[in-house]
């Protein structure tokens, strides 16, 4: 049984139509995140879903009960807020404590409550302050201590750690993970940072225009998007569209690719990565998707045994990072970004040899932007 | 490299000033200059010199007799002075109390998104914008049992009813808190409506996924937020409540008698009409030393509170 199951919600704004017939479920203890530019809908989904905006038409199920008429309070859910929303004239222990006052807990059980959040979350020795006298990152912690407390079905969070500077982004979002890991919660959770859907989700929603373009493992949204805004929204830097021409036959086609003041490049695409839809598009202008790091720098060692198609482009940019160094290289009429080693020396204006592997490239048709190959 | 050129230049001015770069620092004080000298005179002077008097025996005209606190204890033991007293409780305590419940109830209301709130503000906040001499007269007659709202029941038909605070002196002190609730809970409204838009919208959210119903939630939540706009609404009602007098010249007169004579009034009609210098600046003093008593704490927390930040 999933423990929310959402079916053909809609939501109109006036005659604005925000929500298009969404429907989702979700397993106990799935950690679900909802990922798209502002005004996707998303924020609208999760306030559906929390009883805060009624929805125009479709249901929302909680652990097998039909919710979609009733108040917030009675969903047996909690919420963590952007703003964190604490309750400025109350101390950690009262903000903590308040929703289990609300249904009527008895104090014993409710102070025990509040020391097992405070344990959990490492915060006991905030327990008598007002939240103006915490940082933003204990205010966090707190706003999920309040919604811990409850022990509810279904956790919401909205965009929460936005508010956070980024590295401290860096430690609460392991530290959800932990949680989550460690308590098994179900949990839906908001956002626009695609690094965050990433790293935390268990599957990722795509969300655009109020429609879900995608739902699936972060693995499958990263390597296998539906379209090219799936694509390009997931991944940063984000993956490199290039257009091309589809030329051959089932079994032998290849992409040409021209990029002005040079020869034509043409690329092979594997045969095992063959889609039937391709034989009609032939002859057609398509899009090759492919991500900075199917790129790689040609290793001499490896002569000969290398995997992926060589290609050689002239940089124009490098921008090292660190850990690797990112090429701006012209490819087609644009430039495209490669990921190769912080090993690769390279100076503006050289020729690089680089290898492309191209099982993983992703193909779209130009006119639809939808997935081809 | 203009940075570095200017810094000497800038050092040579301060250690020898130009007659240009003196002026440029008095000039500040010699505009102020003026206005502190004749608010130095006409305010603190003149509550220096009410002092001097209350300690006379002045009565049409200052003297400079002496008589230590005579004239506080002639004002202790004037019964007079202790029904302008006790209305000033009766008055200010209903008047800041009415206002703050009905202001912010008004708030609360007006806060629930609805249609032409501006319209609804401003009609709200419109008594505010008339002097309270208007607001007296206007008040008088609708209050005035042979001509307002008596008069116009009773030609309803309902002869029997009666609203005659205006003439009755146990009465005629509601009256004035009538008067200065309709002029004054507007503003209170003003007030609480800011402070209610001020409130993050995720907090009441956050309390109804806590499962609070919405009283619940303006009692526990919202509320204790408004705080410092209760503070400041409270230190506003009072000082409007222990300096009244136009209204109640304009509405009662102090009367019947002096049933409804605010320690303003007493003071004026001491002083002026009555010529007992010396009783009124006694009465004075103790006016002043009631707005000091609300004043000095409020002013204390509040530049207390600005150093915490």
């Amino acid at each position: 049984m999933s423990a929310l199951e959402i079916r053909k919600v809609r939501k109109d704004f006036g005659s604005e139509r925000v929500l298009k017939e969404v429907s989702l479920a979700i397993d106990s203890g799935e950690f679900l995140i909802l990922v798209g530019p502002s005004g996707c809908g998303k924020s609208t989904l999760m306030n559906a879903i929390a009883g805060l905006e009624p929805v125009t038409s479709g249901e929302i199920h909680i652990a097998g009960e039909d919710v979609t008429w009733r108040t917030p309070a009675e969903r047996d859910i909690a919420m963590v807020f952007q703003s964190y929303a604490l309750y400025p004239s109350m101390t950690v222990r009262g903000n903590i404590s308040f929703g289990l006052e609300m249904r009527k807990m008895p104090k014993a059980e409710r102070e025990a409550a509040v020391e097992r959040v405070a344990d959990l979350l490492q915060m006991s020795h905030l327990l008598d302050r007002k939240p103006s006298q915490l940082s933003g990152g204990q205010r966090q912690r707190v706003a999920m201590g309040r919604a811990l407390a409850r022990e509810p079905k279904v956790y919401l969070f909205d965009e929460p750690l936005s508010n956070l500077d980024a590295k401290l982004r860096v430690d609460m979002r392991t530290e959800i993970k932990k949680l989550h890991q460690r308590l098994g919660t179900t949990i839906v959770y908001v956002t626009h940072d695609q690094i965050e859907a990433m790293t935390l989700a268990d599957r990722i929603a795509v969300m655009r225009d109020g429609h879900i373009l995608q739902l699936g493992t972060p693995d499958e949204v990263y390597n296998d998007p539906v379209d090219m805004f799936v694509a390009g929204f997931m991944g940063s830097p984000s993956m490199n569209f290039i257009a091309a021409t589809l030329e051959g036959a089932p079994g032998r086609f290849q992409l040409r690719i021209v990029t002005p003041e040079e020869d034509d490049l043409v690329l092979p695409w594997p045969r095992q990565r063959e889609t039937p839809a391709m034989t009609e598009q032939v002859g057609r202008d398509v899009v090759l998707g492919l991500r900075p790091e199917h790129f790689s720098e040609e290793d001499e060692r490896l002569a000969g045994q290398a995997e992926g198609t060589p290609l050689s482009a002239r940089v124009s940019v490098s921008e090292p990072t660190g850990a690797d160094i990112l090429l701006r290289l012209p490819l087609g009429e644009r430039e495209v970004t490669a990921r190769v080693g912080p090993t690769c020396r390279v100076a503006p204006g050289e020729r690089l040899a680089l290898r492309v592997d191209m099982a993983r490239a992703v193909l779209f048709e130009q006119a639809n932007e939808t997935r081809l190959a | 490299m203009s940075l570095t050129s200017s810094r000497p230049r800038v050092a040579r001015a301060a250690s020898r000033p130009s007659s240009a770069g003196r002026l440029q620092a008095w000039l500040p004080r010699l505009v102020l200059a003026p206005s502190v000298a004749i608010s130095l005179f006409f305010v603190y002077g003149f509550m220096l010199w009410t002092f001097i008097l209350s300690l006379t025996n002045s009565r049409l005209l200052p003297s400079y007799e002496f008589v230590g606190f005579g004239q506080y204890a002639r004002l202790m033991a004037n019964e007079r002075w202790w029904v302008a007293s006790t209305n000033l409780m009766i008055f200010g305590g209903l008047f800041v109390l009415i206002c703050l419940a009905l202001g912010a109830f008004l708030a609360i209301l007006l806060d629930q998104r609805i249609r032409q709130e501006g319209a609804l503000r401003t009609i709200y906040l419109y008594p505010m914008a008339l002097s309270f001499i208007v607001t007296g007269v206007v008040w008088k007659w609708l209050l005035n049992p042979g001509l307002g709202i008596q008069a116009m029941v009773r030609s309803w038909g309902f002869e029997s009813f009666t609203f005659d605070w205006l003439v009755n002196p146990d009465m005629a002190v509601y009256t004035l808190v009538i008067a200065a609730v309709w002029q004054a809970s507007g503003f209170v409204m003003a007030l609480f409506l800011a402070g209610l838009r001020g409130i993050d919208d995720s907090i009441i959210k956050a309390a109804q996924l806590d499962g609070a119903s919405l009283p619940r939630i303006y009692l526990r939540v919202v509320v204790p937020c408004l705080r410092p706009v209760v503070f400041s609404a409270v230190m506003i009602l009072a000082h409007i409540a222990i300096k009244s007098f136009d209204l109640v010249v304009a509405l009662t007169g102090g009367g019947p008698g002096y049933a409804s004579d605010l320690p303003a009034t007493f003071m004026y009609a001491h002083a002026f009409t009555r010529a007992q210098i010396g009783l009124g600046s006694a009465s004075a003093m103790l006016m002043l030393g009631g707005v000091l008593a609300i004043l000095i704490p409020y002013l204390y927390s509040e530049l207390r509170g600005r150093k915490h930040g």
